[in-house]
C-alpha cells in the first residue's frame, strides 16, 4: 500500500534543519501500524511530507503510494488517490460551514477519481449517521470548521472526515492527544470500524494507551528522523513501562 | 507643501472651471433654493484635491474633471441580473436617467414614489425638508463637495416617502448605455414613525456617475438597504449615503462592489434618537485596475445607540482599497456601542490595502472598539483544504468567499444574502 524509502527531508528555508534522516517502511493492505517516539523525532513531519505540505525539501529517496510516486503529485491529488492525513492539530476555518466543507472535500475527491458526485440528499443521510456514530450533533455539523470545538470534538471532526472520505491509507497523527476516556473510546470505535482487508493505517502516538484500543499489526520506535526497532505490539507496553531511555541508548549503541 | 490659502484658491477655481457654463436646472422654489444653496456650498469649499488629508489615499481627479474618459461597457453574459427572481417593484435608471419604459408602475401600498425631475418642478414637496438638507449638514466636520455639486444639478432620482410597512422592495435597477456618459442622480428616501421598506440597488449607474441618497427615518422606522454597484471594469463612481435616525429607528446598509476602476462610497449616519440601530457593510472584490474607497462617518448624538460597520476587502494584482471610518460619539451619547472592523485579504503582493480608523469620544460611559487587518491567504487553512482532496483553485475561492462571509452576514434577508453569496462566486470562478 503505503512504501518509505529512505526518506531524508529538511526544511525548505533552512536546509541545516534536517529532520527525516532515513525513513524507510512498507505498509501491507490491511495492516496496522504505529510510530511511536520522543517529541521533535520527526514523526508529524513525516506525515505532512506524504500528504504535501509545504516548506520541506525531500533531499534523498522517496514514497508511493500503491505503487504510484507520491511525492510528485499534489496535495489533492494524493487525498483523491487515497491517502489521508487525520492532524495533529485540526484546522479552524471561520467562515466555512463543516458540512459544506464535507461536502466539498467529497465531491472534489469523487469527481477527481472520475465518479458522480453525491446529490445533497445523499451526502446528508451518510454524513448523519456516521456523525452520529461519532457522537457529532447537528449543531457541530453546522459550525465553522474546527470554530470553537474542544480539542475532543476537532479529533472526532477529523475521525468523521476519515469515514466520509473513505481513504485507503489513513495517517492519524497522535489523534488522542488531549482526549479523555470516552473521547478516546468512540475516536477507537470510530477508527476500529473502518479497519478491512483493503485498508492500512499509521497511528502516530506519544503513548501506549491508544494502542490498547486500536491494535496494531507492528510497532515501530522513531528517533531523530528514522526508525530504530521495529516490534510487534509487545514494544509499545515496553515503551510504556520503561519510556525511551533505553531503546535509545540501545540504538546509540 | 503648498500654502492652505493657496490650495483654497486651486480648489475654488476648480470648482469655477467645472461650473463654467452650467445653468442650474429649473425647477419649482424648493427645488431652486435647495440648488442655488447647494451650489454656494460648492463655490465656498472647491473641488475635492489629492491633497486634501480627506482625499490623501484616492485622487479625485477622474471624479472632478470636466471630461469623462470612456469606460467600455461590460459584457455580463448569460448571468442573471441580481434580485430577478424578487417580487419587487422595480425603477429603472439607463445611464442614470430614468426610463419609464422599462419600469414597473411605481405603485407599491403605503408609499409615495416620484421622480425628481418631476417634483422638482413644483413649488411644495415633502422632500424640500431633507433635500440638500442632510447633504449640507454632511459638510461638517469634513467637507463633501461632490455631494453638493450633486444636489446643486442632479435631475434624475427617486423620491420617496413611506408611511407603512412596503409590502415589496423597491428596486433601482441601473443599466449603461453610453461610454461616456456621466450621470449625477440623487435619491431622498423618507420614512415616516414605524414605516418599513427594503431598498435594493444594482448595477453600474454610468461611465462615470456620482450619486447621493438622502435617508431620514423617523422613530422605529427600519430601512434594509441593499446595493450592488455591478461589475463594469471601467466605470468610476462616488456615491454619499447621508442618513439620520429618529429614536429606535434601524439602518442597515450593505454595499457589493466588484471591478469598477474607481469607486469613492461615502456613508454619513447620524444617530440623532436614542436607542437607533445602524449597521453599515461592503464586501468588495478587486482585480488590477481598481481602486475602492470606503469612507464613513458615524455620529452617535443620542444615547443608547448601537453602530456597526464591517467592510471586507479582496484585492490582488495592483488593486487597491481604502478604508476610513470614524466613529464620533457626543457627550450625550452615554451607553453608545460603537463597533468598526475593516479587513482585506491580499491575493497577490502588489495589491494594497490603506486603513485609517478613528474614534472620537466625548461620553464616558461607551463600548467602542475598532480593528483593522490585512492578510493573506492562511497557509494552514488552504493546506488543511487541499490534504482533504479539495483542488487548489477552488480552496482558494472557498477561504475567499469564507472571508467576505462576516460582511454578507450584516444582511439579514438569507435568502438575499445568499443570492449575493451565488453571484460573487460565479463572478470569482470566470476570473480565476
Ligand atoms: N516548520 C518548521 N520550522 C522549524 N522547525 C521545524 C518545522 N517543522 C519541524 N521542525 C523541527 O523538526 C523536528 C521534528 O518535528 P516534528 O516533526 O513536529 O516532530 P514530532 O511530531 O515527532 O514531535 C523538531 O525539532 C521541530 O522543531
Ligand atoms: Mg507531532
Amino acid at each position: 500500500m503505503l512504501n518509505i524509502n529512505n526518506l531524508h527531508a529538511e526544511l525548505e528555508e533552512d536546509s541545516e534543519v534536517k529532520i527525516l534522516k532515513g525513513f524507510s517502511l512498507t505498509i501491507n493492505p490491511g495492516e496496522v501500524h504505529a510510530i511511536m517516539g520522543p517529541n521533535g523525532s520527526g514523526k508529524s513531519t513525516l506525515s505532512y511530507v506524504l500528504s504535501g505540505r509545504d516548506g520541506y525539501a525531500v533531499t534523498e529517496g522517496g514514497a508511493t503510494l500503491e505503487g504510484v510516486d507520491l511525492l510528485e503529485m499534489e496535495p489533492e491529488e494524493r487525498a483523491a488517490s487515497g491517502l489521508f492525513l487525520a492532524f495533529q492539530y485540526p484546522v479552524e476555518i471561520p467562515g466555512v460551514g463543516n458540512m459544506t466543507f464535507l461536502r466539498t472535500a467529497v465531491n472534489a475527491q469523487r469527481k477527481a477519481r472520475g465518479e458522480a458526485e453525491l446529490s445533497a440528499g445523499e451526502f446528508l443521510k451518510v454524513v448523519r449517521a456516521k456523525a452520529n456514530e461519532l457522537q457529532i450533533d447537528a449543531d457541530m455539523l453546522k459550525r465553522p470548521v474546527n470554530v470553537g470545538f474542544s480539542g475532543g470534538e476537532k479529533k472526532r471532526n477529523e475521525i468523521l472526515q476519515m469515514a466520509m472520505l473513505e481513504p485507503k491509507m489513513c495517517i492519524l497523527d497522535e489523534t488522542d492527544s488531549g482526549l479523555d476516556v470516552d473521547a478516546m473510546k468512540l475516536v477507537s470505535d470510530g477508527v476500529n470500524a473502518l479497519r478491512d482487508a483493503g485498508r492500512s493505517f499509521l497511528v502516530i502516538t506519544h503513548y501506549q494507551r491508544l494502542l490498547n484500543h486500536i491494535k496494531p499489526d507492528f510497532v515501530h520506535i522513531m528517533s531523530d528522523g528514522r526508525i530504530i526497532k521495529s516490534g510487534g505490539p509487545e514494544l509499545a507496553l515496553e515503551v510504556e513501562e520503561n519510556g525511551y531511555t533505553d531503546l535509545l541508548a540501545e540504538a546509540a549503541a | 507643501m503648498i500654502p492652505r490659502a493657496k490650495l483654497v484658491q486651486q480648489k475654488r477655481d476648480a470648482a469655477v472651471t467645472w461650473l463654467d457654463g452650467r445653468a442650474l436646472p429649473e425647477g419649482g422654489v424648493w427645488a431652486t433654493k435647495a440648488r442655488k444653496a447647494a451650489e454656494d456650498r460648492l463655490r465656498d469649499m472647491g473641488m475635492p484635491s489629492k491633497r486634501d488629508e480627506y482625499w490623501r489615499y484616492t485622487d479625485p481627479r477622474r471624479l472632478t474633471e470636466s471630461t469623462v474618459q470612456p469606460a467600455v461597457l461590460h459584457d455580463t453574459g448569460d448571468a442573471l441580473p441580481l434580485f430577478d427572481r424578487v417580487d419587487r417593484v422595480k425603477l429603472v435608471f439607463v445611464d442614470g436617467v430614468f426610463d419609464a419604459e422599462a419600469s414597473d408602475a411605481p405603485e407599491l401600498a403605503g408609499a409615495e414614489i416620484s421622480q425628481l425631475r418631476d417634483a422638482a418642478r413644483s413649488d411644495l414637496h415633502w422632500a424640500r425638508d431633507i433635500y440638500g438638507v442632510l447633504e449640507a449638514r454632511g459638510q461638517t466636520p469634513i467637507s463633501r463637495p461632490l455631494a453638493s455639486l450633486n444636489t446643486a444639478f442632479a435631475t434624475n432620482g427617486v423620491l420617496i416617502r413611506v408611511a407603512g410597512k412596503a409590502p415589496r422592495p423597491l428596486a433601482l435597477i441601473y443599466r449603461r448605455s453610453q461610454d461616456t456618459a456621466d450621470a449625477l442622480m440623487h435619491h431622498v428616501i423618507r420614512l415616516d414613525a414605524g414605516a418599513e421598506l427594503t431598498l435594493l440597488e444594482d448595477g453600474p449607474v454610468a461611465a462615470r456617475y456620482n450619486q447621493v441618497t438622502e435617508i431620514d427615518l423617523g422613530e422605529g422606522a427600519v430601512l434594509n438597504h441593499i446595493r450592488a454597484q455591478g461589475r463594469d471594469h471601467e466605470r468610476v463612481g462616488a456615491t454619499h449615503l447621508f442618513a439620520r435616525l429618529g429614536a429606535k429607528a434601524q439602518l442597515k446598509s450593505f454595499t457589493l462592489s466588484a471591478n469598477g476602476a474607481l469607486t469613492r462610497n461615502e456613508a454619513v449616519i447620524w444617530l440623532d434618537g436614542s436607542d437607533g440601530t445602524a449597521h453599515i457593510a461592503g464586501a468588495c472584490v478587486g482585480d488590477g485596475a481598481f481602486h475602492h474607497d470606503d469612507t464613513v462617518f458615524v455620529n452617535h448624538a443620542a444615547p443608547r445607540c448601537e453602530s456597526r460597520q464591517v467592510y471586507k476587502k479582496v484585492l490582488r494584482h495592483g488593486a487597491v482599497g481604502v478604508f476610513q471610518g470614524k466613529i464620533l460619539v457626543d457627550q450625550i451619547a452615554q451607553l453608545t456601542d460603537g463597533y468598526q472592523i475593516s479587513q482585506s485579504l491580499l491575493l497577490n503582493e502588489d495589491a494594497q490595502f490603506l486603513a485609517k480608523p478613528e474614534l472620537e469620544i466625548y461620553a464616558d460611559d461607551v463600548k467602542c472598539s475598532h480593528g483593522s487587518t490585512s492578510g493573506e491567504i492562511d497557509a494552514n487553512q488552504f493546506f488543511y483544504l487541499r490534504a482533504r482532496g479539495v483542488p487548489e483553485a477552488q480552496a482558494r475561492m472557498l477561504l475567499v468567499l469564507a472571508f467576505l462571509a462576516e460582511a454578507l452576514d450584516e444582511i439579514d434577508d438569507h435568502a438575499l444574502a445568499a443570492e449575493l453569496r451565488d453571484h460573487l462566486e460565479a463572478w470569482l470562478n470566470r476570473r480565476t
